[in-house]
């Protein structure tokens, strides 16, 4: 057994009488990478919030022992000092400023206040290759995506010499190929002697690399399974994290399909800014119903643009192309005639586009559908109160009231009240966009049972979502978009991973083809 | 008593405001050795405050969007100079120049509001300009002079008071008192009924001792008001135009989805915006809307004034927006209400006003209005922050 690096001793810790972490012992070996899982709540983030400083020694109790040394952490570079780096779930990092600029912010490659170039350059090369990242190091980093964003964080911590590398749900805005990668740039970095803690939702790719996984449920430690013991599994380490045996997924529907409600023939859309530059390129798709129908595709493919530009043309310019409800064309050139058409779309990112998150449940609920509870333009507060206290106990929104901020509610509940704003709409056709993104397990759960209500009462589903398991689980029919277009359809008992992934290779070197020639 | 603390921390913000209100002013009653409520005293806070709460009103609006709006001193010194100008050089009547110059308001507010909703200008530079624009424009209309005296009419509103002055009750304005009793009638009436509605919906309500003394402190200083006015002249023109906006924008925003469509725009514009709420054409509203009080408020101040100057309603803008904020607005948009605007506007001006009579110099009530403001923000985040970590 190799030395222990890292030891936690019976961490407690409480937020004004509530108990966030109970008596939590981890010890992490030299060299491993070590996930931690829970439900959202579990204490996953306080624990690494304590461990890297956010929360001062003094405000929790318990003991953190580095290197065989107890250490009491005053700010986050207390433990940056000894080589633990934590990197949060939303990136740190300054859209305007270069790639270089972004690794060595707060550690300027200078001497006495005045930046060398030079040398930030080179030594920002030096680590982008270490981190597999092709880019130049003078790109503005919000010209790059995501996963590249997250590859110039690890670089980042690289430059800090980092010995102890935290991720707080890393892959959560990466898809497959993406998050394939960064987990094997961990794997390359545990041979490099870096030890790393693992926060993920994702138990697929947890399997895959961690040495060891630590569960935490209600703020305590269940266990912690090593790779080699036979109970390392999903199915064990699922049971453990929500306390119950989860024998599907995915819960059961019955299928009743119907007729034709949503068609869309021929769309077009290009980029907000550049008009040149078709986003979503001659598409057509049906939805019936009763039906789910997924929307499968790598990221970039021009899903939420395509679902986007359905809902009231509310992404890009010079739409064309025609949209039926119920075999009638209808004119939705905003998002207030999509809704009086009934059409609803649920935001992929509930933070920054679905939610007020200043204002409470209540106000969020109805936000879209003022005039049900209005006459002349004046709300019926009373009505109000009723309609979202209806769907706050419909859709178990976990809290402490209707007048509850959203801010403060964690992110499962908070997709619920966004499914919630959008159910009290009454909408033929619900398009969901990553509807379970960065949700835990039991959350998931509650939000596919919902989905299948919906669909059982012969609403229209429209679902995107990156975890291709979600959708082979969840969809009757499955179109796979690329670059986009529609690459290709295929039903249910036809889709799998792998013939998606054949039609988006196909695609892709069709269109390579078609360029070339 | 739990439910009692449960309430009032629930209303700290609001309460913290009215509260800090009730301080100063029982302060500067000491300190003015009594004459801050002096019948003419409470009737010259009216008079004088009046314009900064018109346009802490319309200014409250441009906040909650998450701006502000700089011209609104312009606006004023613009609209009193174009009135002057109708009714003095072109012998206009009063009736038609006051319909004219809120026309030219709202043009002037539509003026900005199309570069802010259309063309995506900030509304900081947009309404920069206006102010550089509108303080140009009033120079070039008066020639760098001073244009008066208005006919008596036009004076009455900001300086005249409701008819009635022979109907006397013990002595004092009777229409002042019997509009204190109506008040406070219409009050308690407008409460009850709330509160049986609550519980038709089966809701809970407050309880009945904390509604009794919410009552009774808004009845005694709704009627120790009036019977101030009664005492003096009766109730000015001026007040029950600031009275009917507070009610009408009240209502606007709390009531009606307008209003609710303005928070949800300073909330999270892109959530609103795919939540079906249009959100260029709320902030045109925001910003036409601001113009017309402005213009309200350049009438009042002309009025007042009794001539148009070219040095008319200079740093009026930060008057209102300083108002907003001390009401707890968020700079940040979404968050603030009608009544704290205008409670914030009257802190400023019992401030004024008090250290004006202890002979404090303009000087130092700049600089103490500044700490004020930034105090009044402190405590307004240091709250926020402390009810977050509960």
């Amino acid at each position: 057994m190799a030395d222990v690096l890292l030891e936690m001793k019976n961490i407690t810790k409480t937020f004004s009488g509530v108990t966030a972490l109970s008596d939590v012992d981890m010890a992490v070996v030299d060299g491993e990478i070590r996930a931690l899982v829970g439900e959202n709540g579990a204490g996953k983030s306080t624990l690494m919030n304590i461990l890297s400083g956010v929360y001062p020694y003094g405000t929790y109790s318990g003991e953190i022992v580095w290197d065989g040394k107890p250490c009491e952490f005053r700010d986050i570079r207390d433990s940056e000092r000894l080589g633990i780096v934590i990197i949060h779930q939303e990136l740190a990092l300054v859209p305007q400023l270069s790639i270089a600029e972004n690794i060595f912010l707060g550690n300027e490659q200078a001497s006495r206040g005045v930046i060398d170039w030079n040398m930030t350059s080179v030594h920002a090369r030096q680590l982008l290759e270490k981190v597999g990242l092709d880019e130049h190091p003078g790109a503005l980093l919000g010209t790059i995506g995501v996963g590249k964003q997250q590859l110039v964080e690890i670089a980042r911590a690289l430059s800090k010499k980092v010995k102890l590398l935290i991720l707080d749900e890393p892959t959560a805005a990466l898809n497959d190929e993406e998050s394939r990668k960064l987990l094997s740039l961990l794997v390359d970095l545990k041979e490099h002697g870096i030890t790393c803690i693992l926060i993920s939702h994702k138990l697929n790719e947890v399997s895959e690399v961690a040495d060891n996984i630590t569960i935490l449920r209600d703020g305590c430690v269940i266990e912690t399974i090593d790779r080699h013991h036979e109970d390392f599994h999903e199915d064990r380490v699922i049971k453990s994290m929500v306390g119950r045996e989860m024998t599907n997924r995915y819960p059961e529907r019955e299928h009743h399909i119907g007729e034709e409600v949503l068609r869309v023939e021929d769309l077009v859309t290009y980029h907000p800014d550049q008009s040149e530059r078709q986003m979503v390129r001659g598409v057509s798709l049906t939805v019936r119903k009763g039906e789910v129908v997924g929307l499968a595709g790598l990221m970039g493919a021009g899903r939420t643009e395509l679902a986007m530009s359905i809902f009231g043309r509310s992404y890009g310019q010079k739409h064309s192309g025609s949209v039926f409800v119920r075999g009638k064309k209808v004119d939705i050139h905003d998002v207030t005639s999509a809704i009086a058409n009934g059409i609803a779309y649920v935001t992929e990112d509930r933070k920054s586009l679905g939610l007020v998150l200043i204002d409470d449940i209540r106000r969020n609920i109805t936000l879209p559908n003022l005039k049900k509870i209005s006459a002349h333009g004046v709300i019926n507060q009373n009505e109000e109160v009723v309609a979202a206290e209806q769907f706050r106990t419909r859709l178990t929104i976990r809290s402490s009231g209707i007048d509850q901020v959203v801010e403060s509610l964690s992110g499962g509940n908070q997709q619920k009240v966004v499914l919630a704003k959008w159910l009290m709409s009454e909408p033929d056709v619900l398009i969901l966009d990553e509807p379970t993104r960065g949700i835990d397990v039991g959350a998931k759960y509650e939000v596919y049972t919902i989905i299948n209500q919906l669909a059982s009462q012969g609403k229209s589903i429209l679902m995107i979502s990156s975890e291709m398991e979600e959708l082979l689980g969840m969809c009757d029919r499955i179109y796979v978009v690329n670059g986009g277009e529609i690459a290709g359809e295929l039903p249910r008992a036809e889709a799998t991973q792998e013939s998606i992934m054949k039609i988006i290779m196909t695609h892709q070197k069709q269109s390579r083809e078609r360029k070339s020639a | 008593m739990n439910t009692f603390k449960r309430f009032f921390k629930a209303n700290l913000r609001q309460n913290g405001m009215v509260i800090a209100l009730v301080f100063i002013m029982a302060l500067f009653q000491v300190l003015t050795g009594g004459i801050l409520f002096r019948p003419m005293n409470i009737n010259n806070l009216v008079l004088q405050n009046a314009y900064v709460l018109i346009l802490a009103i319309g200014m409250l609006l441009c906040i909650l969007t998450g701006n502000i709006d700089l011209s609104v001193g312009s606006v004023v010194a613009f609209i009193g100079a174009v009135s002057a100008v109708m009714m003095v050089r072109l012998g206009l009547g009063v009736g038609v120049t006051i319909v004219l110059a809120l026309l030219l308001g709202i043009a002037v507010g539509a003026f900005h509001g199309v570069f802010i909703a259309m063309f995506r200008i900030p509304a900081f530079i947009v309404t920069l300009a206006g102010m550089l624009i509108f303080r140009g424009l009033t120079m070039v209309i008066l020639r760098g002079q001073t244009i008066g005296p208005f006919d008596r009419s036009f004076r009455a509103i900001a300086s005249g008071y409701l008819p009635g002055e022979e109907l006397r009750i013990a002595g004092l304005n009777g229409v002042a008192i019997v509009a204190g009793i109506l008040m406070t009638v219409y009050f308690i009436v407008a409460i009850i009924w709330a509160r049986n509605n609550k519980k038709k919906y089966g809701f809970e309500v407050l309880p009945v001792s904390i509604e009794v003394g919410r009552v009774a402190f808004i009845a005694i200083a709704i009627n120790f008001f009036t019977y101030s006015l009664a005492a003096h002249d009766g109730i000015p023109v001026v007040l029950i135009l600031l009275l009917g906006l507070m009610m009408i924008y009240s209502f606007l925003t709390q009531r009606t989805i307008l209003g609710r469509h303005i928070y949800a725009l300073g909330g999270n514009e892109k959530a609103a915006r795919l939540s079906g709420v249009k959100t260029q054409r709320i902030m045109f509203l925001v910003y036409t809307n601001m113009g017309l009080l402005a213009a309200l408020a350049g009438l009042v101040v002309a009025s007042r004034l009794n001539a148009a100057t070219p040095k008319a309603g200079t740093m009026f803008e930060l008057d209102a927006i300083g108002a907003v904020f001390i009401g707890g607005a968020s700079a940040s948009g979404g968050i603030g209400t009608v009544i704290g605007a205008v409670v914030g506007g009257l802190v400023m001006g019992v401030l004024n006003n008090g250290m004006s009579i202890m002979g404090v110099s303009v000087d130092w009530q700049q600089a103490i209005k500044g700490m004020v403001l930034l105090g009044a923000v402190s405590f307004d985040v240091y709250t926020k922050k402390r009810s977050q970590g509960s």
